[in-house]
């Protein structure tokens, strides 16, 4: 995210799992106005104590789901749904037909991601993530551990 | 033709049949193995079992080398990343989505995936066979998307005696041909209309009842 503290955005985020829920109670902490998005109404329970944004139940895929979620005034859209498809349908609604200016999507596919990237969807594979830090973490060497070969 | 149509249900049965009568190589990329199996016996197509909007399997179903893709699955987020795989990843020149809920058919055109809703389509044949005799004849083209409509108009017409400038008729519509006494005018804003002329229209879906009332005058 780009502001700290001072600015508070408004920020929807689709899907209450792990990492939605995660994303909203921390956003939410920080300050900023939070929608969260499921079409589930136990998947709330997620949701932290302390989170003071709002929910809406419903299906991420529906337009009219979406603009109850007022998601034309968002700053900011997390599409973090389990399915990659909802995630990459619900950014490209979100960029495109509600002009969200930061829309980012979960997408667990690798090759997903690439042909997405061409069409300016900004998505983070936790698949290439983890690669990537296995591979960052393999090339240095065992720095912090005292001498540690593993 | 080389077609993939990726999807299931009795739609998807009829369509890969009628596909095939005609001719045309199809593959069928269906989730479920059960209905798999059954679809592989019952038609001269080739069956794949997997996920439509994973890169591999449409490169199984022969993706590289298709001509048209059709995505008709039950959900609409699965069918709009299904057509964009398939023209982006793999270059197949024609994709159409089903859109099962309507609003997303304006969504996906908007995303430059061609759409098409049966709702709408079922909705407007309905709305248009029920609602008028004076309704001679109705062509879908263009995947249901326009409608070319005759009508004769009677006395009571309110665009009967008007000139084809003075009539107010809702947007993306057209009067496209006057047939009168055996002869076809393509009309301009200076022709006038008159009772007994036969008209062809162009509407789309969804201003189609809204035009046919304007032109017939019927309030339905």
């Amino acid at each position: 995210m780009k502001s700290k503290g001072s600015e508070s955005l408004y920020i929807v985020i689709v899907g209450c799992g792990r990492l939605g829920s995660d994303l909203a109670n921390r956003t939410s902490s920080a300050g900023h106005s939070v929608v969260v998005l499921d079409r589930a109404p136990e998947a709330f329970g997620n949701l932290s104590q302390d989170f003071s944004g709002f929910t809406v139940e419903g299906d991420a895929t529906e337009l009219r789901v979406l603009k109850q979620a007022r998601m034309g005034k968002a700053d900011v859209v997390f599409a973090a749904t389990h399915d990659d498809n909802v995630n990459l349908m619900v950014a490209q609604v979100a960029g495109r037909i509600f002009a969200v200016q930061k829309v980012l999507a979960r997408v667990f596919d690798p090759r997903r991601e690439q042909v997405y990237g061409q069409l300016g969807i900004e998505t983070i594979c936790p698949t290439s993530v983890a690669v990537r830090m296995f591979l960052e973490k393999m090339e240095q060497p065992a720095t912090g551990r005292k001498g540690a070969a593993s | 033709m080389r077609v993939i149509i990726v999807g299931s249900g009795r739609t998807l049965y009829f369509l890969c049949r009628n596909f095939t009568a005609k001719g045309h190589e199809v593959a069928i990329v269906n989730r479920n193995p059960e209905e798999c199996a059954h679809l592989a016996r019952q038609l001269p197509a080739r069956v794949l079992c997997g996920d439509g909007s994973d890169a591999g399997i449409l490169e199984d179903a022969g993706a590289r080398k298709a001509q048209a893709l059709l995505a008709i699955t039950p959900h609409d987020q699965d069918n709009l990343v299904i057509c964009q795989m398939a023209s982006r990843m793999f270059g197949i020149p024609r994709v159409v989505a089903l859109a099962n809920d309507p609003d997303n058919v304006e969504i996906f055109e908007a995303l430059s995936i061609a759409s098409f809703s049966t709702t709408h389509i079922i909705g407007s044949l309905i709305e248009q066979r029920a609602s008028l005799e004076q309704v001679v004849n109705l062509l879908p083209v263009g995947e249901g998307r326009v409608n070319i409509t005759e009508v004769i108009l009677d006395d009571g017409s309110p665009v009967a005696g008007k000139l084809l400038k003075e009539i107010e008729l809702p947007e993306n519509a057209l009067v496209a041909v006057v047939m009168r006494n055996g002869e076809a005018i393509v009309p301009r804003g200076q022709n006038r209309l008159m009772p007994g002329d036969r008209v062809v229209l162009i509407t789309l879906p969804e201003n189609h009842g809204a035009v046919l009332r304007a032109v017939t005058g019927e309030k339905d």
